[in-house]
């Protein structure tokens, strides 16, 4: 039996310690707002926050998480109202959308550590999301935005 | 329980839809089916539904539903068809609900038999249908208020889901009863420029909000009670098959529940992805390679370049090419070489089934529900109308979800009909990336022959490279032998006009490797070849690259107008900064015209940043100003991967690329610094915007680095090129 804390919600699986986190939060848990893109941790589509970290779901094995602290893209806000979500929904980032659970996740871990980002942190930061729809240029703005936002909503 | 009901409805809907629908361009319910449909449909609350036709319904309860006749895939059609719908409707928006519409022949595309995104036609090709059935709704509702209030229909005003009418606001939800028997006049009128409140000033995305929280469902997100993951084990040989396999160390590994041979391979069915996974990987399987096993790249291109020195057949002539190229005062001679380029779609491609009894379910994200439909319909002895097909929303398609022999969707049919379960199928990244469907590999060779002012007179043109429409239904698109997604862009290009001899001839030549089309499909290669040989003419002819293309676009307003837009915005002849360096490119496809700038600087280690990409682009009325720059925006750094990394290649008939890490594609810290659209104020005939910003940036990149090192590019990708100054 592995113990997950997946958005503040406790769980006891059985479940192989070797399996990715991926697939436990989309096979066993049932979340699907958290991709599978390459399996490998090349694209980025898995990303999640474990103890506040980002890292790829899909190399992630189940047993490295136990116990700790794990954020999907469901958990980020109740309401659609977190300042990277809100960012992202202002400059309509969002095409076909697959990958943009992963993006946001890594863009709160990346506004959690610089405040106010430059275009070479959030180049330097975002590297590892792939985007095929080529978002990248709204992707810069919504992070440029949600620094703005973060810093209006503290002040 | 609730559910099952809900079934039924909908085949009869589907049912009445189909009949009506065939055959006709505009396939609108007629109104006096309308009463009949009150029972009708899905998990709106009201009791009764107001259906004036198939791409919309409103309930008791106000909730208006939308049914796409398209699917989303990133293009943004989710917003911009509804948009067209709301602007004759007068709906509230939050009142409103988007969801895509079943295979059926309601759905047809208003230009082709068949239900279809693609070739960047949704917005314009359903302009009139979709603004018609807001307008036909409205006209009906206003009726019913009129008979309700007992008032003249002129007397009555719509706003926000209201009627207002004396001093009385009713709400739609109110009057559906009534309208739901009434007739719509034959002549329904649509509001003028003048009058739109969405149509050319825009609307955000509608998908937006459950695209940022996960809500969004793709195909591979389909969930359901006893739902199986599948997984194939492909042969490593495209067209291979398999020989014999040994499931006894795959049968031992917990929660795989079933293995089967299918055509393309064996498939292994478990409890969740990772089991199956797992299970795929103690398979043991000896395949029977066939006959691709001899397909390499490098033969390949050498048998292109054999078929190159023919002229092939003609897709486009005038006067005699062979005499003017004799009499031409400078000669200059090319050849280009493209590989093949896999869609790698975020969403790896997957399709669930479920078989019951006489009736069959499929959920995925397709491009092509119809042709799907009627696969699975064949596989499993139905007919089509016994197949429901669901679309989900599509993780990127760029035309791979667009396949007439529904690769993925007969896979998986024939899964769930081996085992009789339930099942998700799922590709893993390696089996989309090496599970073909390619843009085809092409090599062009190109003899221009130029006057005395450096213009040219005489423009041979041969293209080689394996036809997308033979073997499939659409083989009859080919005409005398010319499948014109193999030269658009060079056959029917706008700078011909001013050249007085040519002969564009084509080589198709089958080989076994399945091909397909992909973002911008032909262009994707004929505009590199046009823009980069204008480049060097212009660079021959001493004279200013966007001033030359001038001269030959002369009679050509609407290229004209994109090019010079996109250079005035760039500030195009105007000094840079220092090390910087600007190419340009134009072309035209699927009826819209843009024209980019690229640019870039170098480093001294040719370490190449792009700066800045400036776009024009007239497609007529921008129906939503900034989707149309979000996908040129997409476009382009779709196009910049194509360039500077696309590559499939194959060794001994296996394809060689097999996931991110050697199949690259562009990251952010690649793409442009910076990217500005410009929409040309044009009233002109509608075009698409989802391909035509693919095709200029790969010219317009190969001649800034032309400007920056004097060097031509003539084969892609470039971006493992040494680049140095």
């Amino acid at each position: 039996m592995i113990q997950l804390t997946v958005n503040k919600k406790k769980y006891e699986l059985d479940v192989d310690p070797t399996m990715p986190l991926l697939w436990v939060i989309r096979d066993i848990i049932g979340l699907t707002g958290t991709k599978y893109g390459c399996g490998i941790a090349q694209c980025g589509a898995c990303t999640i926050h474990l103890n506040g970290e980002a890292v790829r779901a899909c190399v992630t094995p189940v047993s490295k998480a136990a116990n700790q602290q794990i954020t999907t893209i469901e958990g980020l806000s109740a309401d659609n109202n977190h300042p990277v979500q809100q960012a992202w929904l202002l400059v309509d980032a969002p095409q076909c959308g697959y990958c943009q659970s992963g993006q946001i996740m890594s863009a709160v871990v990346l506004l959690k550590e610089t405040l106010n980002p430059t275009d070479q942190n959030i180049d330097d930061a975002m590297a590892g999301n792939i985007c095929r729809c080529g978002t990248y240029p709204r992707i810069r703005k919504a992070i440029h935005l949600a620094a703005q936002l973060t810093k209006e909503a503290g002040s | 329980m609730m559910k099952e009901n809900n079934n039924v409805s909908r085949r009869s809907f589907l049912k009445t839809g189909a009949g009506l629908g065939s055959g006709l361009v505009i396939s609108f319910f007629i109104p006096a089916y309308a009463g009949r449909l009150k029972n009708v449909m899905d998990k709106m609350q009201g009791e009764t539904v107001f259906a004036p036709n198939a791409f919309l319904r409103i309930g008791t309860d106000n909730k208006i539903k939308i049914l796409l006749a398209h699917a989303e895939m990133g293009q943004g059609i989710w917003t911009t068809l509804t948009m067209m719908i709301a602007d004759e409707l007068d709906a509230d928006w939050k009142d409103i609900e988007v969801e895509h519409a079943p295979a059926a022949a309601a759905y047809f595309h208003t230009q082709m038999p068949m239900q279809i995104t693609g070739g960047s036609s949704t917005t314009y090709s359903e302009f009139d249908r979709y603004r018609t059935a807001g307008a036909s709704a409205r006209i009906l509702l206003v009726m019913a208020a009129a008979q309700k209030l007992g008032v003249a229909i002129e007397a009555c005003k719509t706003e926000n889901g209201h009627v207002l009418a004396e001093d009385k606001m009713i709400p739609y939800g109110e009057l559906v009863t009534i309208a739901a028997t009434l007739k719509a006049p034959e002549k329904i009128p649509l509001r003028t420029k003048e009058q739109w409140k969405y149509i050319g000033k825009g609307l955000k995305r509608l998908d937006a909000p459950d695209k940022v929280n996960g809500k969004a469902k793709f195909g591979i997100d389909y969930q359901a009670k006893g739902l199986l993951t599948a997984v194939v084990a492909h042969s490593p040989v495209m067209g291979g098959t398999v020989k014999s396999f040994d499931d006894s160390k795959a049968k031992l590994i917990k929660g795989v529940q079933q293995i089967v041979k299918i055509p393309t391979g064996v498939a292994l069915i478990a409890d969740n992805f990772w089991a199956a996974m797992q299970g795929k990987k103690a398979l043991q399987i000896e395949w029977n390679l066939g006959e691709n096993v001899s397909v390499d790249s490098n033969t390949q291109l050498e048998q292109f370049r054999k078929l190159a020195a023919t002229e092939g057949l003609p897709a486009a002539k005038s006067g005699d090419v062979k005499m003017a190229l004799q009499t031409s005062s400078k000669l200059l001679e090319a050849e280009y070489i493209f590989p093949y380029l896999a869609h790698a779609a975020m969403e790896p491609l997957n399709c669930t089934v479920k078989i019951t009894g006489d009736k069959c379910d499929i959920w995925t994200g397709t491009q092509m529900p119809g042709m799907d439909q009627f696969a699975a319909a064949t596989i499993l002895g139905f007919k089509p109308d016994q197949v429901q097909v669901h679309t989900l929303f599509l993780g990127g398609a760029f035309g791979r979800r667009a396949n007439p022999k529904s690769d993925f969707v007969v896979e998986a049919v024939h899964i769930a009909k081996e085992t009789g379960k339930f099942i998700k199928m799922i590709w893993t990244r390696e089996d989309d990336t090496q599970g073909g469907y390619y843009r085809p590999s092409f090599l062009h060779k190109v003899i221009i022959g130029t006057n005395q002012k450096a213009m040219p007179v005489a423009w041979q043109h041969t293209i080689v490279g394996q036809s997308l429409l033979a073997g499939t239904p659409f083989e009859g698109g080919i005409k005398n032998g010319i499948d014109d997604s193999s030269t658009e862009g060079v056959a029917d290009s706008p700078y011909l006009s001013s050249i007085p001899h040519y002969y564009v001839g084509l080589h198709s030549p089958k080989i076994n490797i399945p091909v397909l089309w992909l973002r911008s499909v032909g262009n994707t290669h004929t505009a590199f070849v046009m823009e980069t040989l204008m480049d060097e003419l212009a660079f021959k002819s001493g004279m200013d690259a966007v001033a030359y293309r001038r001269i030959l676009l002369k009679n050509n307003k609407r290229p004209l107008a994109a090019l010079d837009l996109a250079a005035e915005k760039a500030g195009w002849g105007k000094p840079l900064e220092n090390n910087h360096f600007q190419g340009v490119a134009f072309h035209e496809s699927f009826g819209s015209f843009v024209a980019q700038v690229a640019e870039i600087s170098l480093d001294t280690n040719g370490s190449l940043k792009i700066h800045k990409v400036t776009c024009a682009i007239d497609c007529g009325l921008a129906v939503n100003p900034d989707g149309v720059r979000a996908q040129i925006e997409s476009g382009i750094n779709y196009a910049l991967s194509i360039a500077l990394y696309g590559e499939i290649s194959f060794k001994n008939g296996q394809v060689q690329q097999s996931n991110f890490n050697n199949y690259r594609v562009l990251r952010i810290n690649e793409a442009p610094a910076k990217i500005e659209v410009h929409i040309v104020n044009s009233s002109d005939k509608m075009g698409g915007v989802g391909e035509p910003g693919v095709p200029p940036l790969a010219p317009a990149l190969a001649n800034a680095i032309f400007a920056a090192t004097g060097k031509r590019i003539r084969r892609l990708p470039f971006g493992d090129v040494h680049l140095k100054v």
